[in-house]
């Protein structure tokens, strides 16, 4: 909007080039990372024989435990991504369109706010002396409540959001014609909010799957994540950097796809919570 | 009286027909259902371990056998943080940190969606590529860092060979570990600010940048006196926001230094996960959980006073 002409644009068109090459040129450095064998890390070449081989140690391995990881993640993920979608968009419906003492809507807005402001390893240590006590540390299933837990605040935010943009008069017509208030929710209401559901569902599942310091504490091997897999290349005594830099390239493969054929959602949902 | 009750009518029936349109007419059964999954939720794994701190924060708690021995100590923890001086660095450098990344990405993602927003071309192939770092596992980003800050063969030490100069131990030495990661915070979170402030921009009313053109204000005059003023909610909200989020960091700086070298970049965050899972205090953690909660608490308190001052 602002109007740039002549030398301004040139300037303009400069700095961002540096901008897009700031950002993207560390992906494809860890890209390039990937494909080298150990020694040609080591040599810093520009120009080396390509191999394979980290990929195949990571994902085929048979010491590797990544495979393993990775298909934990996608169960917590898209699991809790399921259950926070159906909990908090309920709960956004409730408090934005059904009628609840001011003590009520104020008091769980405050705290899921709270709550989702202070450092979750404030509360991993009570989780975990929880999670032992009734058999849960180290179980998908933990997981996926302590995720369902961390995303309910966003999801209920930007499902309300989405809510009190529909018109009243819908839930009206709709009462006119008959119908209870379920069957009005399900049938009119829920059909309108789907971009919100993507929206929301999609943050969620990457916020889930991205997920580190909770996975760190409350699993062991079993149950331990992308994220906790990457980050056992760097503690090891002997760091494998090819073997990282291609962990490291598949843990970004959601993201790529979201980038890539979801960007409309990710922008509405991420600005939507603090434009408005 | 015929009269009277016809105002009385008019006075009374917008209001009530509002408050209908508002809020529709509750079905017990139904609207309780709506919002117990979540309560429920919140009460077990929210409410009940921040009660269980309190507990804790009184407590020695000590396991055999995977059994959980509590034992009541009283003030003792209290104690323990008035001596606490490694709390006391771990705030220090957390600040540093909060303040030097945030105000850093605010300028730079402020002029690159001001710049952007001005270019006739490439508005989208620009927030497509800057939507990647933030969707991007934490954890991956700090392995690519900390390889790109490695010091045999990282790239910064790389184009340093290149022009003839010595390699830096960009994590190693403590006098560059908290700038190094520092910058990674800035690498990763500028493109989240630009994306806020680039919707905000865009969203400018139309006549008053075609006013200020008109007039034949420059480029600098139309952002220090028509932008900045009409952006000022968006940048405070962004900044608050950012500097919520920035005190948390917990998963780069643990991959690229875990704290250190020393106690050099050891943030709150940090410091919380090694009183409670690497020397298994969990009561002097649940001492520090609960300080760190109320010093957000009143953070909040403060923040949504100023952001409603300025909007």
């Amino acid at each position: 909007m602002l109007p740039f002409q002549g030398r301004a644009l040139l300037i303009g068109y400069l700095l961002l080039a540096c901008a897009v090459a700031i950002v993207a040129l560390p992906f494809l450095w860890i890209l390039l990372t990937s494909f080298k064998h150990e020694i040609a890390i080591y040599s810093g070449a520009l120009i080396f024989p390509p191999t394979l081989q980290n990929y195949d140690d990571v994902m085929l391995g048979p010491r590797s435990n990544f495979p393993h990881n990775v298909r934990n993640s996608l169960i917590v993920a898209s699991v809790s991504t399921s259950i926070v979608l159906v909990v908090g968009t309920l709960a956004a419906y409730s408090l934005s369109r059904l009628v609840w003492a001011r003590w009520i809507a104020r008091g769980f807005l405050g705290w899921t706010l709270l709550f989702h402001m202070i450092p979750v390893l404030t509360i991993v240590g009570p989780w975990y002396l929880l999670f032992q006590r009734i058999g849960l540390y180290d179980s998908l299933t933990g997981l996926i409540l302590t995720h369902i837990t961390i995303n309910l605040p966003m999801t209920v935010w930007l499902m309300m959001t989405f809510f009190r943009d529909l018109p009243p008069e819908l839930e009206d017509a709709a009462s006119v014609d008959g119908a209870s208030q379920a069957q009005t929710f399900v049938r009119v209401i829920l059909p309108l909010a789907i971009p919100g559901l993507i929206a929301s569902g999609v943050l969620a599942f990457v916020f889930s799957w991205n997920e580190f310091s909770i996975a760190l504490n409350l699993t062991s091997r079993s149950a331990s994540t992308v994220p906790v897999g990457i980050a056992q290349f760097v503690q090891q005594f002997e760091i494998q950097n090819g073997q990282m830099a291609a962990a490291a390239i598949i843990s970004t493969i959601p993201a790529l796809l979201l980038m890539l054929f979801g960007q409309r959602f990710v922008v509405q949902g991420l600005t939507m919570g603090t434009v408005k | 009286m015929q009269r009277g009750l016809t105002s009385d009518s008019i006075a009374v029936r917008p209001a009530a027909e509002a408050q209908v349109r508002r809020k529709i007419h509750p079905d017990e059964w139904f609207r309780n259902a709506t919002l117990i999954p979540a309560v429920v939720l919140l009460v077990v794994l929210t409410l009940y371990p921040a009660i269980n701190l309190l507990m804790m924060s009184l407590s020695s708690i000590t396991f055999s056998h995977g059994e959980q021995h509590w034992t009541f100590t009283g003030l003792d923890n209290i104690r323990h943080l008035l001596t606490d001086w490694l709390f006391v660095v771990t705030l220090r450098n957390t600040l540093i940190f909060v303040v030097v990344s945030v105000v850093v990405e605010l300028v730079l993602g402020f002029g690159l969606a001001l710049i952007v927003s001005g270019v006739p071309r490439a508005k989208g192939v620009i927030r497509t590529l800057m939507i990647l770092p933030i969707l991007v596992p934490p954890v991956a980003i700090g392995s690519m860092w900390k390889l790109m800050y490695n010091y045999d063969f990282g790239v910064f030490n790389q184009l340093l060979d290149l022009f003839g100069l010595d390699p830096v131990g960009w994590l190693s030495e403590t006098r560059y570990a908290l700038a190094s990661v520092i910058a990674v915070d800035i690498w990763h979170w500028t493109p989240f600010i630009f994306l806020i402030l680039f919707a905000g921009v865009e969203g400018l009313p139309r006549e008053v940048m075609e006013a200020a053109r008109v007039d034949g204000a420059s480029i600098w005059q139309t952002v220090r006196n028509v932008v900045i003023p009409l952006m000022t909610p968006a940048l405070t909200i962004a900044f608050l926001f950012r500097s919520i989020f920035a005190f948390k960091v917990f998963d780069e700086i643990f991959l690229l230094t875990s704290g250190g070298p020393g106690t050099s970049t050891e943030v709150v965050s940090l410091h919380l996960f090694k009183v409670f899972f690497e020397q298994n205090d969990l009561g002097y953690g649940a001492l520090l959980s609960i300080v760190i909660i109320l010093a957000i608490a009143a953070f909040l308190v403060t923040a949504r006073g100023l952001a409603w001052r300025v909007s």
